[in-house]
């Protein structure tokens, strides 16, 4: 048994109000700068839509992630992108490049014009330029252009994720007494079978060990873009103006301060957790090839209870510090995941292990055969799951490579724990309905109560359990920190120039 | 004179440049080392300047040094006429290919306002110069024929004087200018590398083709879990 540790993540869907603070804290902090305007390390996408960028889901477009050989007897994985030999091929030429529009072309406005204009009759105006030639531009999109369109005919019906639905539940996405939507805060995932990592030509592409922060040396990038195609979740970008390519760094220079990374910190919502969990990284091969139904349970499966002293004593042998295994005990990832079984990883049939994982969103709570909208809460509705608005095919298709028993089994504790403290605090349920509840759940009043406590309730160092880094044994000690301060966040004292 | 500083001391001194230049560059400053691509910018003519340019001109630059390098293999190569033959029709198609390539992307260049914004001085140059390159090469295939087989008693020659110290500019004074044009450009090519994007040649990424899918890094640990 080889055991890593991995800071991973988990989103509260139902606690999201799409407020977008968490992109505007990231672009901040790491991508306003010239080149990285259109990337969103952080985005918030608005589900049923067709996200950032435009249609990433649809993997027959864009080429990304993994796909099992289509034989019975012991299939081996591949990048649908492309083998060894095609990428030098495909070299000069990425094959699945999305352009810039795919994402948006990033613009500002001529302010200096509302000041410098010449008296005249008519109000002077700013108006928009692009922001990589500084031409007029007419905007026609943007990073969050379908927010809150849920139901549109023009955005949302282009969501990929509708193709797998039956007409019924088309037509009840699209009505406008039946619609629903949701938010989903999406980062990088920091994969353990990464795509971006094994498409890079260059190998420039990592994990590191300690955390399992996936990150793109900079200095060893060569600007071939192959990552871009090959992540399923259009989570790295290309730096147009350094040509080189960038992606979510998990704000690691936070995590090792000991702070929550940046959208984590300034989550409105509170909808975010951060925690580490222990794997067995000699299952990974195993784990990517069964049948896409099995995906979520097998991923599940390779996560380690912390508190088995099997486990410890496996990690301690595997060099993993005390520290982290006492983190990782802690860690309220590990909860939803493993223990409650609650989060689930974003879309799990792209095979590269993602580890953010979302509790799917429960609202709205109205049942979809109800009339008026008003609906008292209660026992019944646990029945009618399989009727409430957020049709559970929607679901499954995104969070659990379509089985739907899995996003069942998260609902059903979910409203298992709704109907228990409905009961607890405002008595309109009865103590045997509830108990009733959380039996068809298979949960106890305990496991109950726990979930509550961590989603409503949780403190700060209940949401974010940072494990303890050693830094000061990695940087070299020759290193003068005023040098390194003068560095431009790249550990290059040259600064970020595009070639000479 | 100027045959000794032209087809001599020039290029020393360029392959002097390209080569010290080259490592120096990687050596103080690797972050630039990246083939800047703009194919997220325009990417309808880019598939097919880029295709046509890097599949000619990389075969071609192949043959031209291994004639320098291996002449009698190249020579036992096209020793029947048929594939004496063979050799000519090939190169010319793959300098077609490359002039073709070379001037779309000069062409998406100039009329993409975006592709222009990230665009250097010397990108132009380098792009102008090796536009001219191939033009001259296919002027010298089309105009001065058999070349697979006159280039190992001229440009061979020549090129193993400077190799072994012992210069013989006399191979090369006597031809045509054109030939003279595509010889010293080749040389202000090289020259230039270590000053433009042209040093992302030699971070081609063999290695692709055996290392390990994926690579997990421990920051100190040199042996890796």
């Amino acid at each position: 048994m080889k055991i890593r540790s991995q800071v991973s993540m988990v989103f509260h869907l139902d606690k999201c109000i799409g407020c977008h603070t968490c992109s505007i804290a990231c672009k901040n902090i790491w991508t306003d700068r010239e080149g990285a305007e259109y990337m969103w390390w952080n985005n918030v996408e608005t589900k049923p839509g067709v996200g950032f960028p435009t249609q990433w889901e649809d993997q027959e477009k864009y080429h990304g992630g993994w796909e099992l050989e289509d034989k019975p007897k012991n299939p081996q994985l591949k990048l649908k992108l492309q083998n060894r030999l095609q990428t030098f091929a495909n070299l000069f030429s990425n094959p699945a490049m999305p352009t810039m529009d795919d994402y948006y072309e990033p613009w500002t406005y001529k302010y200096g014009d509302l000041f410098n204009s010449p008296l005249g009759d008519d109000q002077p105006t700013a108006r928009p330029v692009s922001r990589v030639d500084g031409k007029p531009i007419d905007i026609k999109s943007g990073p969050n252009w379908d927010d809150d369109l849920s139901g549109s005919n023009i955005y949302a019906v282009n969501d990929p994720l509708l193709e797998s639905m039956s007409d019924d539940d088309k037509r009840r996405l699209f009505s406008i007494e039946q619609l629903f939507y949701f938010y989903m805060p999406r980062i990088c995932n920091h994969c353990l079978n990464a795509g971006c990592v094994a498409a890079c030509p260059s190998g420039a592409i990592y994990k590191r060990a300690e955390d399992g922060v996936v990150l793109i040396n900079q200095d060893k990038c060569r600007g071939w873009r192959m990552c871009v195609s090959a992540c399923p979740y259009k989570k790295t970008y290309y730096n147009w103006a350094t040509g080189k390519s960038e992606k979510c760094i998990l704000c690691y220079p936070r995590l090792e301060t000991g702070q929550a990374p940046a959208c984590f910190h300034s989550c409105v919502g509170r909808i975010r957790y951060l925690g580490v969990l222990l794997y067995d990284a000699d299952q990974i091969p195993d784990a990517v090839r069964v049948p896409d139904e099995q995906l979520v349970q097998r991923q599940r499966e390779m996560i380690l209870d912390p508190n088995d002293p099997s486990v410890i004593a496996a990690a301690k042998e595997s060099g993993i510090p005390d520290g982290v295994i006492a983190a990782a005990q802690r860690s309220p990832v590990y909860q939803y995941v493993k223990e409650w079984e609650l989060a689930l990883p974003l879309h799990p049939e792209y095979r590269t292990l993602p580890m953010l994982f979302y509790v799917p969103p429960l609202l709205p709570v109205l049942n979809s055969t109800q009339e008026n909208g008003a609906q008292r809460v209660e026992a019944e509705l646990f029945s009618s799951l399989e009727k409430a608005r957020v049709p559970v095919r929607y679901m499954s298709r995104m969070l659990s490579a379509g089985n739907d028993e899995v996003v069942l089994k998260s609902y059903r504790k979910m409203i298992g724990v709704r109907i228990y403290k409905r009961a607890e605090t405002v008595g309109d349920v009865t103590a045997e309905e509830a108990a009733d509840a959380l039996a068809q759940a298979n949960m106890t009043a305990e496991e109950a109560e726990a979930i509550y406590r961590l989603t409503s309730l949780p403190t700060y160092q209940e949401r974010f359990v940072i494990p303890p880094y050693s830094r000061e044994g990695d940087i070299e000690e020759i290193y003068d920190p005023q040098q390194r301060k003068a560095e431009s966040g790249f550990g290059k004292s040259q600064g970020a120039h595009r070639g000479l | 004179m100027l045959n000794v500083l032209l087809f001599v001391v020039f290029p020393y001194v360029a392959l002097a440049i390209g080569i010290v230049g080259t490592i120096y560059r990687y050596l103080t400053n690797q972050y630039s080392f990246t083939s800047l691509s703009s194919q997220l910018l325009e990417n309808d003519w880019q598939f097919w300047g880029s295709t046509l340019w890097h599949y000619g001109i990389l075969p071609t630059t192949v043959i031209h040094l291994a004639g320098f390098t291996v002449p009698k293999i190249m020579a036992a190569l096209h020793s029947t006429p048929e594939m004496l033959y063979l050799a000519e029709v090939a190169g010319k198609i793959l300098g077609i290919m490359a002039l073709v390539g070379v001037g779309i992307l000069l062409y998406r260049r100039l009329v993409s306002s975006k592709v222009r914004t990230v665009t250097s001085p010397v990108d132009w140059i380098v792009l102008a110069l090796l536009f001219g390159q191939v033009l001259f090469g296919l002027i010298l295939a089309f105009g001065y024929r058999w070349g697979a087989a006159w280039f190992l008693h001229t440009a061979t020659p020549w090129m193993a004087s400077l190799a072994t110290f012992q210069p013989a500019p006399q191979y090369v004074t006597a031809l045509p200018l054109a030939h003279k044009i595509h010889f010293l450009t080749g040389f202000l090519l090289f020259a230039l590398m270590p000053f433009s994007r042209l040093v992302h040649i030699v971070t081609f990424p063999t290695s692709y083709a055996w290392r390990r899918l994926q690579l997990v890094i421990w920051t100190r640990r040199k042996a890796a879990q």
